[in-house]
């Protein structure tokens, strides 16, 4: 009994070996796949960032050496300067437009066509169409529509309005600007939102809204208490993506206003490239980048630890 | 799933940051050995200029390069074009690489004495100095290649910015004379709006374009020396002959002289508006009258029967002089890596043959070497080049002339005086506060 037990014990310390073995052998896989990407990876992103924070410590033209060591100066330059200040408002402006009318608006075009209304796949694909572009296109694309001299807008709007001379759309220096722009994010980003919804709705069983229906709850209480709530991971990402979009912004207000006029639409992205790049400061354009990586990082550790933790499935 | 989860994090903002990352290798360039001079190897000079291949200066070049390249088989050019604003982000880009082109376009300047204390573009002092290549180049334009004694460039064509005016709409609002003075400029303003005409076409979103305004009041108000003192910080930028020129500015700008949006348009819009006679001025540089007819269309002969031509208005009690003259030119530089064939190719491109065609094309305007001035046909472009040889003083564009920091902290803050949002104390403040980090070394 004893000589079975031990060499029961035996074959399972073999199949342990084994099975160690091959877990190594995995484990050699898994690192030589993932080594390419994590090289390039750390070469593209992660060492760029540590030279961004470095960089920010120097006043530096980008030509030649970095000597001129400034320590902090470039940060209190940055936190004291009233155009970043600007800049950092219009990012919130931005962040509270999308959230209070971009995604509400994209969850309800979601729920209409995400469901029985008749030519929804067109809808769809009408919807979605503006994301396809790239921003700088779109950001032409509005320049013409929005241009004083004969802009599509002007056009339609004197042939309503024959005597109302309407203001100058991208060229007032204050929240219209920022409006005009808006709506063009609104208009090339709610697709996509929408389209996060539809795939969101989709994962609802169809049963359980059923049963309501049958218990006698109205259209708008089960949104309200079934829709909503089990869409409630989708909405949180995006709400996540949106405000990070937001505070990214740079490629359609470059194209469209180059942050003017008068710096009313700069976004500290646009200021980023506006006194970091063009002014050729590199030293002061990394201490902003380093600022606005702390503020996504700080964002994202933020909302991902206190709001999106309910929907990883752990 | 904890640990994937953090990665997720972690590679979700990194790449976050992507955008962000603000890092540029810093490798300035090695000193050159000298390759062997015109030996018949093959050789690539490439050169990046900011005239579209269809135009009549991005055609000239064209030919002008096949032309060299068929007499010296060994030689191949390369053109890039790289058209407006973007050339200078482009070429900043390259050149922080420490990988300047053979051969580029320059406007001169700070931001070219930049290139050259970083070691990026070749010496050009001794070159000069032989076969009288200098002597063949008017004297002028050459003092904004000029550097700690050394020369980093030639010019092709050179200019100053004026007041172009369209005679037709002056005579329409019943103005006789041409201003003489700020004072008399506002009138005739007042007479054009009077009259139901634009008066001034800008497109203000370029900043460039509206920076002219307040530089050539400040060149009237500081003179030569107030700027020189400006610069080498024994003056300053909020003296009061630089606030003086802001508020002689805000007094035009308060008249709302400008088409409306002019705020949103860009220098393209500028020209449609003037080429297409819906404003009756513009203050812009020489090769203006060029490039509105280029986009002229079937309005083509009225613009330019109509177009006139008169040097910015002095203003009373000013430092400067009535001739000084506001403007600056294009010319090349070439890059520290170049083959030696490109100084060859230069000399071709600028030699007195050359630059009599390219006058006379109207390309070369104003033509910079000596002896072709009779070349200038148009008679238009005779009075601005009879001014530009009267001018003693020629102060070359700010936002070229002072490092970029400051320059073009200039084309910014100019564009809040237009915007209404900064009066002219605290544009000039603004300035001063650049130069202050910025100038002082």
């Amino acid at each position: 009994m004893q000589s079975v037990s031990t060499s029961i014990s035996r074959l399972a310390g073999a199949r342990r070996t084994t099975q160690a073995r091959v877990r190594r052998e995995q484990a050699v896989t898994i690192v030589l796949f993932l080594l390419p990407a994590a090289i390039l990876y750390s070469l593209l992103v992660i060492y760029p960032v540590f030279q961004a924070a470095h960089n920010g410590f120097y006043k530096w033209n980008g030509l030649g050496p970095m000597t001129n060591f400034v320590g902090l100066d470039n940060y209190v330059r940055i936190l004291g300067d009233d155009i970043f200040h600007k800049a950092v408002w219009h990012n919130l402006v931005f962040i509270l437009l999308s959230l209070v009318t971009q995604l509400p608006l994209a969850l309800f075009c979601a729920i209409l066509v995400g469901r029985r209304l008749r030519g929804r796949t067109f809808f769809r694909m009408v919807y979605f169409l503006p994301f396809v572009l790239s921003e700088v296109v779109t950001g032409l694309i509005w320049s013409f529509i929005y241009h004083p001299r004969g802009g599509l807008l002007n056009w339609v709007l004197s042939l309503l309005f024959p005597t109302w001379e309407p203001p100058s759309w991208l060229g007032t220096p204050n929240l219209l600007v920022l409006i005009c722009i808006f709506v063009v994010i609104n208009w090339k980003y709610f697709g996509y939102h929408m389209i996060l919804y539809v795939a969101g709705l989709q994962n609802i069983p169809a049963e359980i809204e059923e049963a309501a229906q049958i218990d006698g709850a109205s259209g708008w209480q089960v949104i309200r208490q079934i829709v909503l709530p089990l869409l409630g991971p989708t909405i949180r990402l995006t709400i996540y993506l949106a405000v990070l979009g937001s505070i990214q912004l740079f490629d359609l207000v470059w194209v469209m206003t180059q942050g003017g006029p008068a710096n009313a639409s700069n976004t500290m992205a646009t200021y980023m490239y506006q006194f970091g790049f063009l002014r050729t400061q590199l030293g002061y354009g990394s201490s902003i980048a380093v600022i606005m990586f702390v503020i996504c990082f700080s964002f994202s550790l933020i909302y991902q630890r206190r709001v999106m933790r309910q929907d990883f499935g752990d | 799933m904890q640990k994937l989860r953090k990665i997720g994090l972690v590679v979700a903002i990194l790449t976050s940051l992507l955008l962000s990352a603000c890092a540029v290798p810093g490798n300035a360039p090695s000193e050159q050995g000298s390759v062997a001079a015109n030996s018949g190897e093959k050789v690539k000079i490439r050169w990046w200029h900011i005239w579209a291949a269809d135009g009549p200066e991005g055609t000239n070049w064209q030919v002008l390069a096949d032309e060299y390249m068929a007499e010296h088989p060994n030689v191949e050019v390369e053109i890039t074009i790289i058209t407006g604003d973007p050339y200078k982000d482009k070429l900043a880009t390259n050149m922080q690489a420490g990988d300047p082109p053979d051969l580029f376009q320059t406007w001169g300047g700070g931001v070219l004495w930049q290139y050259a204390d970083a070691g990026l573009v070749q010496d050009l002092t001794d070159v000069l100095a032989q076969d009288e290549w200098g002597d063949s180049f008017l004297p002028g334009p050459m003092a904004v290649y000029r550097h700690n004694g050394k020369v980093y460039g030639v010019p092709w064509r050179f200019g100053m910015v004026g007041i172009w005016y369209n005679k037709a709409l002056f005579e329409q609002a019943g103005i006789a004379e041409i201003p003489q003075t700020w004072s008399d400029f506002l009138t005739a303003v007042k007479q054009l709006k009077d009259a139901g005409i634009t008066p001034i076409a800008l497109g203000e979103k370029d900043k460039w374009t509206g920076h002219f305004w307040w530089s050539y009041l400040a060149v009237r108000d500081a003179g030569q020396a107030g700027f020189a003192a400006a610069q080498d910080r024994t003056g300053s930028f909020s003296d009061p002959a630089f606030v003086n020129a802001g508020e002689q500015l805000q007094q035009l700008i308060d008249m709302e002289p400008f088409q409306a949006g002019y705020l949103e348009q860009s220098y393209g819009d500028q020209q449609v508006v003037m080429a297409k006679e819906e404003a009756a001025m513009e203050l812009m540089g020489q090769w203006a009258f060029g490039a509105n007819s280029t986009v002229a269309e079937d309005n083509l002969d009225n613009y330019i029967e109509h177009t006139g031509w008169f040097p910015f208005p002095m203003v009373d009690g000013g430092a400067g002089q009535a001739t000084d003259a506001f403007g600056g030119g294009d010319g090349f530089a070439i890059g520290i890596n170049a083959p030696p064939e490109t100084i060859d190719f230069v000399k071709f491109l600028t030699s007195k043959e050359h630059q009599a065609a390219m006058a006379e094309a109207g390309l070369a305007v104003l033509p910079v070497v000596k002896g072709v001035e009779s070349s200038v046909k148009e008679p238009v472009m005779q009075v601005v080049l009879q001014h530009f040889s009267e001018a003693e003083y020629l102060q070359l564009y700010l936002d070229q002339y002072l490092p970029p920091a400051v320059g073009l902290a200039v084309n910014d803050f100019v564009q809040e005086l237009f915007a209404g949002t900064k009066n002219a104390q605290e544009v000039a403040d603004a300035i001063e506060d650049v130069a202050q980090t910025e100038l002082s070394q």
